[in-house]
């Protein structure tokens, strides 16, 4: 049978071609048939994973939850040395230097990544900013968030770190951080479905000596990760747990 | 077993008082009107055992409550407990876990050097194979209008 493997929608579009490598690569060393499927949303890629068309997921850790406790998905490993964090931002010209100076009615603008927005809201908390009292816009890119406070159309932005860092020297120049996350816990996950769960210990053993041969340090290289390291169940269910604390 | 707190370890001019414990246990704890701000960014993290008793905290925890990680691991987690906690806040928080639920409140810690800060306190029961093993506490930066109506309310529950 031919498996799907599908990666969290908030890759970096830098990486796609990376995901493809890494199928690839995974194929020939599993001796499985897998399609990588990359949807272009959280939504479609959720549906799939209700209809069961999901083995394996590079996941966002928003729904690890879900695909833990509702589908039954195994945790296998994670990128080496690198945690999900986010970073509330605002134009360099505003007047604003900590997020206890925003004010109620503010525009806010995000991406669809959910476990990032999720991380932005709580840095807003201090300020007795939520859900109910901000408006939210929400943009296909965190470049687009940058041009939002840019044109003055937003004034706070909700980043990834990673993205926000990667972002031109000229657009950083132009944006002020109020606060950065250092959480380092909550981090995306490859996790595998019941069906292929059986090849959940080969795919680990794969993953971790993948720096150590030429060829899969080149396709390290094209996911711009360092090497992979083995996430166990105890540490998902400590990551599901935080993940809870912090949606109520 | 929690030690009485030791003046030399104090920073600033401090008050004392003693405080009566869950399992009969007395605490004389000393503490000063000095607050550390919550670092912003971060999560302070903790879990303990079904008694209360600490058996992990995150850096950020060790950092705020001015403890080595040895004088925090296996201490009971009261040993944060703030003179200026009502007693109520607590048992709701025991007997919202004990439910299986999600308990949110915002808390006064007491530091070793006397000192306090605010935190915004989620508690969760940890849940493996259907069965509650622990407790996990995440706390965030706590906006300054609840920390002021908190202050407010507080000392009319005791
Ligand atoms: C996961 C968890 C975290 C807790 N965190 C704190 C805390 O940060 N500060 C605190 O005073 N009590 C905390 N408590 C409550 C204490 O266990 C204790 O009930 C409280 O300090 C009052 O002491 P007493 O129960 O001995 O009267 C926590 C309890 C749990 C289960």
């Amino acid at each position: 049978m031919t498996y799907q493997f599908t990666v969290s929608p908030d890759f970096s579009p830098d990486h796609i071609s990376g995901w493809y490598i890494f199928n690839t690569w995974l194929q020939k060393q599993t001796g499985e048939a897998i399609h990588l499927e990359m949807y272009d949303s959280f939504q479609h890629q959720r549906e799939a994973i209700q209809q069961e068309k999901v083995d394996l997921i590079y996941a966002n850790p928003y729904d690890a939850a879900m695909l833990v406790r509702k589908k039954g998905f195994l945790p296998v490993a994670k990128a080496c040395g690198v945690s999900d964090e986010a970073v509330v931002a605002v134009s360099a010209e505003n007047s604003v230097d900590h997020v206890e100076q925003l004010q109620p009615g503010i525009k806010v603008a995000v991406t669809e990544d959910p476990d990032i927005r999720l991380m932005g809201m709580i840095m807003l908390e201090p300020a007795d900013l939520n859900a109910s009292n901000i408006e939210v816009i929400v943009n296909g890119t965190y470049v687009l968030v940058a041009k939002q406070l840019l044109q003055g159309n937003a004034d706070v932005g909700i980043f990834f770190a990673e993205a926000f860092d990667d972002l031109s020297d000229f657009i950083k120049s132009k944006l002020k951080i109020l606060v950065r996350s250092q959480i380092s816990v909550i981090h995306h996950s490859l996790m595998i479905g019941p069906k292929f769960a059986y090849k959940r210990n080969e795919i680990v053993g794969l993953l971790e000596k993948m720096g150590e041969d030429e060829k899969g340090g080149g396709v390290l290289k094209s996911l711009g990760f360092k090497g992979w390291e083995k996430v166990d169940d105890e540490e998902m269910e400590f990551m599901i747990d935080l993940m809870d604390t912090l949606a109520v | 077993m929690l030690h009485d707190m030791r003046p030399e370890d104090i920073v600033g001019e401090f008050r004392e008082k003693t405080l009566d414990l869950y399992g009969g246990y007395r605490r004389a704890v000393l503490y000063t009107e000095i607050e550390t701000p919550y670092p912003d960014g971060k999560l302070i993290v903790s879990t303990t055992n079904k008694d209360g008793i600490i058996t992990h905290a995150n850096k950020s925890f060790v950092e705020m409550s001015g403890y080595t990680e040895d004088e925090i691991l296996y201490a009971p987690h009261s040993i944060l407990r703030h003179p200026d906690m009502p007693p109520a806040a607590f048992k709701d928080l025991w007997d919202t876990v004990n439910r299986g639920e999600h308990w949110q409140g915002y808390v006064k810690n007491l530091r070793k050097d006397g000192g306090y800060y605010w935190v915004k306190a989620t508690v969760i029961p940890n849940i493996r194979q259907a069965k509650v093993v622990s407790y996990t506490s995440v706390r965030r930066k706590p906006s300054r209008t609840k920390v002021e109506e908190c202050t407010q309310l507080y000392p009319t529950l005791f």
